[in-house]
């Protein structure tokens, strides 16, 4: 069902839906990651600061952070300490908040099933930023010139590499394939396996995020497997698509509007000056 | 306050003796946001108001024609000319790539609430323009002032007639995000907001026009004014925690400048409105300043709501386990 996203959007005979399983339980925190996406995407800086955040100074993701490796240093529970690591990335989300309320048509499910911004239409409205459920996407700010300013910018799933039949530069470059890319039924029968795995090891943290088609983005395109709360990773526990309540939003306007109408008629009856 | 990360965090939840919201305690990644607040400067509220109050005029201008009240007609064509205008040079200016405007009109998408707000100003725009034009007709050349004498009255009309639409579907614009106080009011917002219109248009109309054909203005600014603050007190009690976000800061501060301006307001134009000129003035301009702030107050208890993680995380972690 969710892997029919594209032939949904109305792609002939599509390709299978591609994606990512980031591992986080073998994520070493190094980063290339983070480093090869911008290289590949020609992804402006967005500031070098220092943020006191563990090893974490990129901050979250957003128009210029395509991919973000978090840092939790925390106490094991074994007793000891341990480190959190986890790289994030647009979900892909099966039912997409982003793409639903793109006014121009500029966000676009492609053929492979990944959510894209087409930067020659965005005219940066901005709604597709408070849209998402995972605060994602965002709006390009930086001097006049800088590439793309003003519109919004997010991972593509290296849309360009995956025409070519090339994997997304992140797992390319990922040295402990903690990110893993592929064909999406495959990556969740894999990530089925691993967690078993974990589980069996008597890591009982262990638990897939996005992996289900019946949460409430109707699974994600980009899931993951972590070792804690998602919240403790800045992932919400339980991501909602707002679009999912829109009929409902649409009736109260209308009943809304009749009121107001209403309203307005009865304040033109009575006595006459 | 340091905040790591990975390590729960309590904060207090809710007003000082305020019953109804627990305590929170929750964890999130250093204290950072989970959702993106909109990159949307004070443009946005502005055109809130701003489109509500045009909408309001274009009800109150078709009804004044109906019945023959051509200084009110006058007010609520021009009030409606002027507020669309404001609204779509600020619409325009929000933008990250003004120049691109046209591109809102390359689709028509009923899951998203800007495009449909698109086609309605692109609609409503006109129809407004022209009778606000028609008031103005003694600054055109003769063709011209035959023309927009003909079109007036079906323009003025037409306006009337997506007025409801221009003034409720601006909640739908907010709601229809994971920014928690926007979504948590889709209930009660749409009321609020067509509320917050009525009292400013009758203010407006209770500014322009003389005391004798104000009384649907007067009226329709109490109507809107007790709508408005009857919603607002079911909304700030369906909405859970992120109603927090309505009391405090900045966005409380307007708030609560908002409902005493609504409230003076509409007592000036109940009590004294028919009698005084003046008092009415001030009472209109009075109404239109609340609903002014009322916008702010939604817009920025929105902002702040994304900016906090409480906001996002809480909730979602008591539906998860509800659900078990």
């Amino acid at each position: 069902m969710t892997d029919q996203v594209a032939a949904d959007a109305g792609w002939a005979d599509p390709p299978p839906r591609k994606g990512f399983f980031t591992d986080t339980s073998i994520c070493i925190g190094c980063k290339a990651c983070e480093v090869a996406c911008k290289e590949w995407n020609g992804v402006p800086d967005d500031g070098f600061n220092l943020l006191g955040s563990s090893y974490d100074n990129t901050g979250a993701l957003g128009a210029s952070t395509w991919r973000h490796v978090a840092f939790i240093e925390q106490p094991a529970p074994s007793g000891d300490f341990r480190w959190l690591m986890s790289s994030d990335v647009c979900k892909h989300c099966t039912h997409a908040a982003c793409l639903d309320v793109c006014p121009t048509g500029s966000l676009l499910r492609t053929e492979f099933g990944t959510v894209v911004v087409q930067e020659d239409i965005c005219n940066g409205c901005g709604y597709c930023v408070p849209a998402c459920p995972f605060g994602v996407i965002d709006r390009r700010i930086g001097e006049q010139g800088t590439k793309n300013v003003g519109i919004a910018q997010k991972c593509t799933l290296c849309y360009d590499r995956l025409d070519a039949g090339q994997t997304p530069a992140c797992a390319q470059a990922c040295p402990t394939q903690s990110i893993q890319f592929g064909d999406l039924d495959e990556l969740r029968s894999r990530a089925q396996q691993r967690v078993e795995t974990l589980q069996a090891q008597g890591i009982t943290d262990a638990r897939l995020y996005g992996e289900n088609p019946d949460d409430g983005i109707g699974g994600a395109g980009a899931f993951f497997l972590l070792l804690d709360e998602p919240e403790v990773y800045r992932l919400p526990p339980d991501p909602v698509v707002t679009t999912r309540d829109l009929p409902a939003m649409w009736k109260q306007a209308g009943l809304a509007a009749v009121t107001l109408l209403a309203g307005a008629a009865a304040s033109f009856l009575g006595r006459r000056p | 306050m340091t905040v790591s990360a990975g390590h729960a965090r309590r904060r207090r939840g809710g007003r000082d003796g305020d019953p109804v919201v627990p305590d929170a305690t929750f964890t999130s990644y250093y204290g950072r946001p989970v959702v993106k607040a909109a990159p949307w400067e004070n443009d946005i509220p502005a055109y809130l108001f701003l489109g509500g109050l045009a909408a309001g005029s274009s009800l109150l201008a078709a009804g004044a024609e109906l019945s023959d009240r051509p200084a009110l007609r006058r007010t609520g064509r021009l009030g409606a000319l002027a507020g669309v205008s404001l609204s779509i040079a600020a619409l325009v200016h929000d933008l990250g790539r003004p120049s691109r405007f046209v591109n809102m009109l390359r689709v028509a998408k009923p899951t998203s609430p800007m495009s449909v707000g698109t086609w309605l100003l692109t609609l409503y725009g006109p129809a407004a323009g022209v009778a606000g034009v028609a008031e103005l007709s003694g600054l055109l050349p003769r063709p011209g002032r035959r023309l927009v004498g003909v079109l007036a009255r079906p323009a003025g009309l037409g306006a009337a007639g997506l007025a409801p639409a221009v003034a409720s579907y601006t909640a739908v614009l907010l709601s229809d995000t994971a920014t928690p106080a926007w979504h948590e009011a889709h209930r009660e917002l749409p009321f609020v907001f067509v509320g917050s219109a009525a009292a400013a248009a009758g203010g407006l109309g209770m500014l322009g026009a003389p005391t004798d054909q104000a009384g649907p203005a007067r009226r329709i600014a109490v109507l809107g004014a007790v709508g408005e603050l009857v919603a607002e007190q079911r909304m700030k009690s369906s909405m859970g925690l992120a109603a927090e976000t309505l009391h405090e800061g900045a966005a409380g501060q307007l708030m609560r400048a908002s409902r005493a301006l609504t409230i003076a307001g509409a007592l000036g134009a109940a009590l004294f409105g028919r009698r005084s000129r003046p008092v009415a003035a001030v009472s209109g301009a009075v109404l239109m300043a609340g609903s002014a702030f009322n916008r702010f107050a939604v817009f920025e208890a929105g902002q702040a709501s994304a900016r906090d993680p409480k906001y996002t995380v809480v909730p979602q972690r008591e539906r998860l386990e509800e659900r078990g």
